[in-house]
């Protein structure tokens, strides 16, 4: 049974983590992901959910507490934000090194400094090499489908990693929008019993977990995270196609929006990948081919099947929330430019760093990306490949 | 508490075999520790000289559960698996009784790890933390610590020409612990196993938080001959630099009184770490350090007698 309600993203989320009912939550509050683990401890509070809520001092503690939960034979979980996420970035390889299967909501927001408590995906890119899978939310319905679908994923055999689910802070973490929503015995069964792959409860075959491991085996754990991370592109596809199947929303890598007859497009993540296709159905209106690239897995990155999604294209605008601080440009335009770089046809790339500390992208400035991208496909020329758009 | 006959025929729950120094201090805790448990016991540790010793994959010298994440989340990390244990328990998912002790050095719990220490004993986990106090961050080569303590040359507050090692005076854990509110904290040290054993095993009668802090003596980073570990312990114990006492639900009581409180200069001479102090012109520096001892254990005894039990 479907129902149809009013849900904020932080609401969706903590909807799907109430339905998930993990067996261990350590949590710690932070804006814009605070109310995830607000509503979240009503529903302990209130006996909804069988769950044992840490409330810790930290988000460092909050990962430290989640691993431990984890790899003691829990399914476990948390939410942070910024410089929640920041303050756990040196536990984070280390729930991925020990394969553990943890799922957290993360609601982008800035990091400081200065501090600033709006949407942009520095926290979420500075940990996209962690082996933790990131899975990115255009609103509160992706958001829902992600994280029931991010716990499939993470506790799959051929996976056995963490992953994060994102949302834009405010943008969606506190937008209210109508979304659907299983119902708990659907979401039971389809998540299913977790699969303890560690047990560290278990006295009468102790294990050692977090060894020191030197040179002699390091790497080859470490080879054995990128090897999952490969493994699980296609169990996401799987996982994602099937949830069409069973609930009529199916999900890949990234959605196309207009993108195969189009001659050129934006590629973008999260929240603004809605005000992008509003403006290209006025632009489709006046007869230009533009489409929209909108990546919901950023890691693993799906680099092969971005590069044949993109390479037909005569220019590209890489629309992103993050600065590179003189690298080449932004993070994704660099994994843009560099998956298409194989290809013998490829279109012209241009980075747009737009939006940090939640500056509003707004409809004239498509308008002058867009426009920008015509002039570069018609002209075959790049007027500035790495650009600022919105700031003074 | 077990007799000696009883604990000799227990299992070591740390094999030999780990590459921790000769004369070390800190195994000799954990085997003790361990030894003290009847139950199936979970164990954490901190980064530090004791994990990375015991640990050296593909080998462990742990018998039982052992996890280990970071330097500064020992507590934080007991407190996730105790979470665990309680919440599959509470949904009939494992049965049993399990223990569960976390490990930490100085450097990783009054220092790094004191904000994951107070969170956990705050929010009352069932655990229990031992301190393995050897008072400066020795894994890495004896750097100080908040745990050093006041006039010990380390090597990033060494003794030179215009100072005399550490100027701080040390911060006490055990008190900051006792300030906790939580229904256990006591002292103990490396060589008196009988303390040992009757504290830890009165920890593990406890429900709630529980913390021991157990000087160590560290052969490398106090610059002492292997085979004084034990005795360092007792001098520790008998010069009251280091005394011994629990406190239970706030009632402080006193384990152990020497019979006649010796010099604080026979526990620091036979030490390299102190051994500038000895030179005539930090006599007055000396004179100090004893003064300060003999203030704290004035103080201890009357907290013993204000808030001990009634006899």
């Amino acid at each position: 049974m479907v129902q149809v309600v009013a849900k904020t993203g932080n609401e969706a989320m903590a909807e799907a983590m109430r339905q998930i009912n993990p067996d261990v939550v350590a949590a710690y509050p932070i804006t814009p992901a605070t109310e995830i683990v607000m509503i979240f401890s009503q529903f302990v509070a209130d006996g909804l959910v069988d769950t044992v809520y840490v409330p810790v001092e930290s988000e460092h503690s909050a990962m430290s507490a989640t691993i431990a939960a984890s790899a003691a034979g829990a399914r476990a979980m948390t939410g942070t934000s910024s410089q929640g996420l920041a303050l756990m970035y040196e536990m984070l390889p280390i729930a991925s090194a020990l394969r553990l299967p943890i799922v957290m909501p993360e609601v982008n927001r800035a990091l400081s400094g200065p501090i600033n408590i709006h949407n942009d995906h520095s926290d979420t890119f500075a940990a996209r090499d962690f082996g933790w899978i990131q899975i990115f939310s255009e609103n509160s319905q992706e958001a829902y489908d992600n994280m029931l679908q991010a716990v499939k994923i993470a506790e799959h055999p051929k996976v056995k990693l963490p992953a994060m689910v994102t949302t834009d802070g405010f943008i969606i973490s506190h937008c209210l929008e109508k979304i659907e929503i299983l119902d708990d015995g659907t979401v039971k069964e389809y998540i299913g019993k977790f699969p303890a792959y560690t047990k560290l409860l278990d006295t009468s075959n102790p294990i050692t977990l977090g060894a020191l491991d030197l040179q002699n085996y390091y790497f080859e754990h470490k080879r054995q995270v990128a090897e999952a991370m490969k493994t699980s592109k296609d169990i996401i596809l799987e996982i994602g196609k099937d949830f069409g199947k069973k609930f009529g929303r199916e999900y890949g890598f990234f959605e196309k929006y207009k993108l195969d007859d189009a001659e050129m497009a934006i590629v973008c993540l999260g929240s603004f990948a809605g005000s992008a296709k509003a403006v290209i159905d006025e632009y489709r209106e006046k007869g230009v081919k533009i489409g929209l690239l909108k990546i919901r897995v950023y890691r693993p990155f799906p680099d092969e099947e971005i590069a044949a999604a993109l390479e037909h294209l005569k220019a590209v605008a890489v629309v992103e929330k993050c600065d590179g601080f003189a690298a080449k440009g932004g993070p994704l335009y660099d994994e843009i430019k560099s998956c298409l770089y194989d290809k013998k046809q490829r279109p012209l790339v241009i980075d747009y760093i737009t939006g940090l500390g939640g500056r509003e992208i707004t409809h004239s400035q498509i308008i002058e990306i867009f426009d920008e991208l015509k002039h570069t496909a018609s002209s075959g020329k790049i007027k500035e490949a790495v650009q600022y758009k919105g700031v003074r | 508490m077990a007799t000696l006959k009883e604990l000799a025929v227990r299992e070591d729950r740390l094999t030999g075999g780990h590459r921790m120094c000769p004369g070390c201090g800190a195994p000799i805790i954990v085997r003790q520790a361990l030894m003290a448990v009847k139950e199936p016991v979970v164990v954490v540790s901190a980064t530090g000289c004791l994990e990375v010793s015991t640990t050296i994959f593909p080998y462990s010298a742990w018998k039982v559960p052992f996890l280990h994440s970071a330097f500064e989340n020992s507590a934080a990390t007991m407190s996730g698996v105790e979470a665990a244990y309680t919440s599959l328990k509470k949904q009939g998912k494992i049965t049993g009784d399990t223990k569960f002790i976390a490990f930490g050095g100085d450097g990783g719990t009054y220092d790094i790890g004191f904000q994951s220490l107070s969170g956990a004993m705050e929010r009352g986990h069932d655990m229990l933390y031992i301190c393995y106090d050897n008072q400066a961050y020795m894994n890495t080569s004896v750097q100080r610590s908040g745990a050093t303590p006041r006039g010990a040359s380390t090597t990033t507050e060494p003794a030179g020409k215009v100072k005399q090692g550490k100027v701080m005076t040390r911060k006490d854990l055990t008190e900051c612990m006792v300030a906790h509110n939580i229904p256990y904290a006591a002292q103990t040290i490396v060589g008196d196993w009988r303390d040992l054993t009757k504290k830890v095993e009165k920890a593990m009668s406890i429900k709630g938080p529980k913390f021991i802090n157990v000087l160590q003596p560290c052969q490398l980073g106090w610059g002492y001959r292997m085979d004084l570990t034990i005795e360092l312990g007792k001098l520790a114990a008998d010069t009251c630099f280091w005394p011994l006492y629990e406190v239970e639900n706030g009632k402080y009581t006193l384990s152990y009184t020497p019979k006649e409180k010796k010099p604080l200069a026979e526990f620091l001479k036979p030490q390299n770490r102190f051994r500038h102090l000895f030179k005539p012109e930090n006599q007055k520096l000396l004179e100090e350090l004893q003064a300060d001892v003999d203030r704290k254990w004035e103080l201890l005894k009357k907290k013993c007698d204000c808030f001990g039990t009634e006899k």
